[in-house]
């Protein structure tokens, strides 16, 4: 037992069963104080539980939990704020239309006889948004300030009840590369002034950056722990899959064809009818990969909208093998054997409600032999989804499951099941491993490549740089709406891809435009 | 198999929910028999005799419940497609006044083609009446609600207040008789048709008391006819698509607009024939104050129902029983409000259990791993 002064924490074979799954098999994590640890794991290994348990949300049904060497019972989450324990969700707690110091007091408000004290209120709020270098406006309504402002609300939310171990259930997974950055800083900051930090995560490029320690739950157990700096990358990766995975992207040298896709001139407005593609002409070509950097928000959506036919075009050209398809709607660009991966897999991709054979035919639903004179074959549709499930490997409850129900990188995977399984000529790929494991990473990338290595064009749109890096054969860099560069992938590096998406190498192309 | 054994333990569970709450409802609606210094078990035995204490009681707890099954299922058929049809009281009116005019009109067509002529204009009428809103929502982006309701008021003015009085030929609130060629076969003249009079069961309907027609065997037939479209056709597959998550549909190449017109004309006709049957099979004219606000029992129908075809009819029975046995608790000396309330109460706990099946399910994810 390692119940040494310098462990703030020492989970000990935690079990927690739920109907059918062993959700902690006998995990084991121990914290040191002041450290910044990394909880790493793929999509239902557990992670998320556990950390659950250790805030007093679930009680576990096996193993006991050490806070500064004493046993403890964490019977609610108040038991766990009392004991200094604060948790930054991924999904935040906010009231919108509330400032953010009101956010950050409610529930243990300063009080002047029954009112709020405003001011001394702020003033708590500003005290410690100085001392770690937070940057917040007490004043601010919710509504009003970014995602990453918010998670920093999150943050000083538990630092104001007096947390010393703060987790963080998959923090960067809602924020831009800046933002990411920036909360590192934070991290940082925290750590300097005493306080230990949980770090929920399944993307090893973070760990690496930030984590002093690591500890690996693959499946409900826990794996191993590790110092940071003993281990690379595809260590860890190994530890979390359970086999070797390839983080670098195997590809050969590609074979360009001819054109599939030109955009001319394009121009599209976005939901609030201000223009976010403004001029934008790029050209794909059989067998190549073109990546699509940028810093999210700066017309890729608008752009893939408009290609697939979900958004209007206000003027300029779309061309797929020199035939014109401005403006067709999206079941006849689905037609044209257009595969589309969309951005958003809860919001467009899926029916979440519908169960998986359902879904594997959304968009070819109407076509044989899913379909004869509008009707449905479901046995015809059964058998092709055990089919594809089977080969594109989507787990989690057979072909009858709700979509809603799988996880994440399953979800992503049914996706691909679908949109390659019919033979698409040009495939558009927008974020296609946002918030998937890394298995499945490995797996969706091989699976582009083979399409690009069958002589298919790929438009890749990620906000992940070393995937765009990776995958690319080349690759444009869009900034505010235009094309600022196209780049070979050999030719270039993140820090120059980097440089050209906050628009600095244009110069006047990129910034004097507006 | 096993998947169809877990479909037979939800189709259960939800029933099971149902009936929990019509339980629940009558233990509550005791308290207010009481007030009424009743005995609530006599009161209930009334409800269930009146409904199901004799051949006729049954026959005619099926002829009430057959508007409601049909407005119900105008009601659930949008719901699958997120729309919210509050118009089957107008599409009823607009659809029962259309057959009552062809009913009385048309004075020298045979049979065979006036009644099914009846039948068609009446449903044709509805659809239109509900296809119209469709229509404003997926080209105009008006809301299905507000446009509903006013269709609603308009087709009151419309039928009731001008069109009777336009047509009327005595001192009745209602449209001329329609001829014997427009209705419906009635139950009880079974025995006296030529082929149908050999059935097995023609005798045991040959009472006046009785009620049934027609329409009854078209409401379950439509009830049939539209799951199998939900669930087994390309357009229900779309439809359930666009309710489910209309930006989802939209990148799978569906044509939301389209569904939605087609859903709206359909439940519109549906609720149409509700109307057409209460003319040509129960009043033979179209005549004020027949709606009996049957549009608005049937969102409570198309909700207790779970807004499946088959649910519906069960909904739709369940109306028609309280209805029907509700006559007889007047009779045994319980005011027709404390009915009206005891009906009230269990569309009320339906709701209820609704709203707590959704909080069940929450509890169930949050105890799921991630």
């Amino acid at each position: 037992m390692s119940r040494e002064d310098n462990y703030i924490l020492d989970m000990q074979n935690i079990t927690k069963v739920f109907p059918g799954v062993k959700a902690n098999d006998n995990v084991n994590l121990s914290i040191k104080k002041g450290e910044i640890h990394a909880l790493v794991g793929e999509n239902g290994a557990g992670k998320t539980t556990l950390m659950n348990i250790l805030y007093g949300l679930y009680t576990p049904d096996g193993g006991k939990i050490y806070f500064k060497g004493q046993p403890t019972k964490l019977k609610e989450p108040q038991s766990a704020i009392d004991l200094g324990i604060g948790m930054v969700h991924q999904h935040f707690m906010l009231v919108d239309t509330l400032t953010v110091a009101e956010n950050i007091v409610l529930g243990s408000e300063p009080r002047k006889g029954i009112m709020l004290d405003q001011k001394r209120a702020k003033k708590q709020v500003k005290d410690i948004s100085d001392k770690y270098g937070l940057f917040i406006d007490p004043d601010a309504k919710i509504i009003d300030i970014s995602v990453g402002m918010q998670q920093r609300v999150e943050i000083i939310k538990t630092l104001y009840r007096g947390a010393e171990l703060l987790i963080f259930d998959e923090p960067t997974a809602v924020l831009t590369p800046q933002e990411i950055d920036e909360l590192f800083e934070i991290f940082t900051s925290l750590k300097e002034q005493g306080k230990t930090i949980i770090f929920i995560t399944h993307k090893l490029k973070e760990v690496k950056t930030i984590s002093d320690r690591i500890t690996v739950l693959r499946a409900g157990k826990s794996i191993d722990t590790v110092a940071t700096a003993d281990v690379t990358k595809e260590d860890v990766a190994e530890l979390m899959v359970g086999r070797p995975v390839l983080l670098q992207v195997e590809k050969t040298e590609a074979k360009p064809g001819n054109e599939i896709l030109k955009i001319d001139n394009l121009e599209v407005s976005d939901n609030r009818n201000i223009q976010a593609v403004k001029g934008i002409s790029l050209s794909v070509k059989k067998g190549e990969i073109l990546g699509i950097a940028g810093v999210e928000g700066n017309g890729q959506s608008e752009l893939v909208e408009a290609i697939t036919g979900l958004r209007k075009i206000d003027s300029g050209q779309v061309l797929l093998r020199n035939e014109d398809i401005t403006n067709y709607n999206a079941r006849e660009i689905k037609r044209e054997k257009v595969a589309h991966i969309p951005e958003d897999r809860q919001k467009r991709g899926l029916i979440m409600d519908f169960d998986l054979k359902e879904n594997i035919i959304l968009g070819y639903h109407d076509l044989e032999p899913f379909s004869k004179h509008g009707v449905m074959n479901y046995e015809k549709i059964a058998e092709n989804t055990q089919e594809l499930v089977d080969k594109y490997d989507v787990r989690g409850g057979g072909i009858t499951a709700l979509a809603k129900n799988l996880s994440g990188g399953n979800q992503q995977k049914l996706i691909v099941a679908r949109e390659f399984s019919h033979d698409p000529e040009f495939l558009i790929a927008s974020q296609p491993t946002r918030g998937v494991d890394v298995g499945s990473i490995e797996f969706i990338h091989k699976q582009i490549v083979e399409r690009r290595d069958n002589g298919a064009g790929v438009l890749l749109v990620s906000a992940e740089l070393s995937e765009v890096l990776s995958l690319s054969d080349r690759i444009a860099v869009i900034y505010e709406g235009e094309i600022v560069d196209i780049v070979k992938a050999s030719e270039t590096d993140e820090k120059e891809l980097g440089a050209l998406m906050t628009g600095s190498r244009s110069g006047a192309g990129g910034e004097g435009n507006e | 198999m096993s998947n169809f054994s877990a479909k037979l333990k939800s189709v259960m569970t939800e029933l099971g929910l149902s009936l929990l709450s019509i339980i629940i409802a009558l233990l509550v609606g005791t308290l207010f028999i009481f007030l009424t210094n009743k005995s609530p078990l006599d009161a209930y035995s009334a409800l269930y005799i009146g409904a199901f204490g004799n051949f006729s009681a049954i026959a005619n707890t099926l002829w009430r419940s057959t508007p409601l099954i049909l407005t119900g299922l105008a009601v659930a058929l949008p719901y699958r497609a997120g729309l919210f049809n509050i118009g089957a009281e107008g599409q009823f009116l607009m659809g029962g006044f259309a057959a009552g005019v062809v009913g009385f009109y048309f004075t020298s067509l045979p049979g065979f083609i006036h009644l099914p002529f009846a039948i068609i204009a009446g449903m044709l009428v509805g659809g239109l009446w509900g296809g119209l809103p469709g229509f404003l929502k997926a080209k105009m982006d008006v809301h299905e609600v507000i446009a509903t309701i006013m269709l609603n008021h308009i087709a009151i003015a419309l039928t009731i207040n001008y069109g009777i009085n336009y047509f009327r030929d005595t001192g009745r609130p209602a449209t001329p008789k329609i001829m014997d060629t427009a209705a419906m076969l009635r139950f009880n003249q079974l025995a006296d048709h030529p082929i149908l009079g050999k059935l097995p069961l023609a005798e045991l309907f040959n009472h006046p008391a009785i009620r049934l027609h027609l329409n009854f065997v078209l409401a379950i037939i439509t009830a049939i006819v539209l799951w199998y479209l939900l669930f087994k056709t390309t357009l229900g597959y779309e439809i359930r698509a666009v309710g489910f998550n209309p930006d989802g549909a939209e990148y799978g190449g569906i044509n939301a607009g389209r569904s939605i017109i087609v859903v709206m004309f359909i439940s519109g006709a549906v609720a149409g024939l509700a109307g057409v049957g209460e003319v040509l099979g129960t009043h033979l004219s179209f005549m004020s104050g027949m709606d009996a606000g049957y549009g608005f029992t049937g969102i409570a129908v198309a909700l207790i129902g779970q807004t499946h075809p088959i649910g519906v009819i069960l909904g739709g029975l369940l109306f028609g029983a309280l209805a029907q046995g509700g006559l007889e608790m007047q009779f045994s000396g319980i005011p027709s409000e404390i009915v009206m309330i005891i009906q009230a109460l269990v569309i009320f706990f339906v709701a209820t259990l609704q709203v707590l099946k959704v909080y069940i399910g929450k509890k169930k994810a949050k105890g799921g791993v991630k």
